[in-house]
């Protein structure tokens, strides 16, 4: 799941200030889930960034609105009227919802509300963490199931460093140690020796390093 | 004695000698003078110097440059690598460039995370990590390639070492982790500091179950502590570092003005122990922003005079 926060209010009312009329935006998938860009929020957002306005005697047309997704055409329909009658976006969506609106709507100011934040998981209601940086090359097969690319401060593909000390990262004493957890689940599954085998240099050309990447299925068009 | 390089700490290790080698960090300035005179201190009493590259993500004069300023001096440097701050283009260039000055010697190391430097901000790279790099290294050293698998005209000569951290957790791997670098391409290994000599001497005996002393020469590293003060730092601020109580004990029960004089005698007496213990190819004295100490724990410890090959 993508993982967003909200930016600071200062900051969105700094974007927003000088337009007449705005859309706060939600997107009421990923970023729903950890309670920051949802349509909900959006909702919240706005009254917040109206009372801002009050306070600050400017006159703005604050409105609210949001759909499922914003980073697929089809869930655009019903937003279509709201969206044609603002001046400006502020999309609670992740970057990619933000972007994909921002080309979608070509005339029309699109702002952040979030800081995209990382690909992760809900441990548990309130505590999300980061699990995937979308290398575009697995590993997870070989390191026990835990990435030490998204996971260890160094992406370190051949175990722990030297600053591994008591299960916990050399950065941070609340960071687990990603090698630390690797060669505890492979203890589990009696497969250290796959610890002792060298991992080679990777090859980044499916990462961000490769550029843009994109991945077609014709197949599947229409 | 079949050497592969023309590194003199090679010949030294590899005829059964017990090597010296000490490190000076770069200062944070373009004065060469520093690291020079650093050098001039040591120099009599130690095999090779090995040269920090930007040791705790501090910024400073590069490695490289400093290496070639003791290469000029006629003496035998240490060229340490970290993969923090450049990728594979830029780590094979700087192997030529210092191979093209005669270096001879590098140690492989992934480098401590940059939030703990003056570039907090900043981006790391590790296109590589410490493994990878030693992989790297040998391959166009033995190979005559570079990474990409094109031939390198004149391949570089370095003999290639890599640090082991003993101390640090989980210990159960810290042995296989050792063999992995050996078979990654480590010919010589420097230790973290060892303060706690029972458990270096446990991972050691783990060390001659496997035989890998005898696949590597292994340097024990040492520090000596100038205070109680440092040694409790050591002990409770520095990730991997494992410092008993009983010395910090050992330290603080003597007046202040004598422990820089018992942190030396701690030192010299960790390596008195360590010379007997079997597996043991020398001693890695990494006395921080101390150089002048050296020659005297290098010269109590019965390590002089420095052999000549």
């Amino acid at each position: 799941m993508i993982v967003g926060q909200q930016k600071p209010l200062d900051e969105l009312w700094d974007m927003i200030k000088g337009h007449k009329s705005v859309l706060v935006f939600g997107c009421n998938t990923c970023v729903a889930v950890c309670q920051q860009g949802g349509n909900k929020e959006a909702e919240v957002l706005a009254s917040l960034l109206r009372m801002k306005a009050t306070q600050e005697g400017v006159t703005i047309d604050i409105i609210n609105g949001g759909i499922e997704r914003q980073c697929e055409h089809e869930f655009f329909e019903s937003a279509q009227e709201q969206i044609q009658n603002v001046e400006a976006i502020l999309s609670t969506a992740c970057g990619i919802g933000v972007q994909f609106m921002a080309e979608k709507y070509p005339d029309k100011h699109l702002y952040p509300g979030l800081n995209t934040t990382f690909l992760g998981a809900v441990e548990k209601f309130g505590l999300y963490t980061e699990r995937c940086q979308a290398c575009g090359q697995c590993v997870l097969g070989i390191t026990g199931g835990i990435c030490p690319i998204s996971r260890c401060a160094k992406r370190l593909m051949n175990g722990p460093c030297g600053g591994s000390t008591k299960g916990k990262c050399e950065i941070n004493k609340d960071l687990d140690c990603a090698w630390q957890l690797i060669i505890d689940r492979l203890k589990t599954l009696n497969r250290m020796d796959d610890y002792e085998k060298v991992i080679p240099m990777k090859d980044w050309s499916t990462d961000r390093a490769g550029g843009p990447r994109k991945f077609v299925r014709e197949d599947i068009q229409v | 004695m079949n050497v592969k390089t023309p590194s003199k700490l090679e010949k030294i290790l590899r005829s059964g000698q017990l090597a010296v080698t000490s490190e000076c960090g770069p200062p944070r300035g373009s004065n060469a003078e520093e690291i020079k005179h650093k050098a001039e201190l040591i120099k009599n009493h130690v095999d090779a110097i090995n040269i920090t590259d930007n040791q705790t993500s501090v910024t400073r004069l590069c490695s490289l440059a400093a290496c070639i300023h003791l290469k000029l001096m006629g003496l035998e440097p240490v060229l340490q690598m970290v993969t923090r701050d450049r990728n594979r283009i830029a780590l094979q260039s700087d192997i030529l460039g210092a191979a093209s000055f005669n270096i001879n010697n590098m140690l492989c190391l992934s480098g401590d995370h940059q939030s703990f430097g003056d570039c907090g901000p900043g981006q790391n790279v590790h296109d590589l990590d410490s493994m990878q790099l030693l992989q790297l290294v040998r391959m166009m050293r033995d190979e005559g390639k570079f990474a990409g698998g094109d031939a390198i005209k004149t391949p570089p000569k370095l003999f290639v070492g890599a640090a082991a951290n003993p101390f640090a957790d989980p210990f159960e791997i810290r042995v296989p982790r050792l063999a992995k670098k050996i078979a990654a391409g480590a010919e010589f290994i420097q230790t973290q500091c060892i303060y706690n000599l029972d458990k270096f001497e446990e991972w050691m005996k783990l060390v001659r179950e496997r035989g890998l002393h005898e696949k590597v020469f292994i340097l024990a590293g040492l520090t000596p502590m100038k205070s109680a003060g440092m040694a409790r730092y050591m002990k409770n601020r520095v990730p991997g570092m494992d410092v008993p109580e009983e010395l910090v004990k050992r330290l603080a029960g003597v007046p202040k003005e004598k422990q820089p004089e018992e942190g030396i005698k701690v030192c010299i007496e960790s390596i008195q122990r360590l010379k007997e213990l079997p597996g043991i190819s020398g001693f890695h004295i990494m006395a921080i922003e101390w150089e002048e100490k050296v020659p005297e724990i290098v010269e109590a410890s019965g390590l002089f005079p420095r052999p000549t090959v």
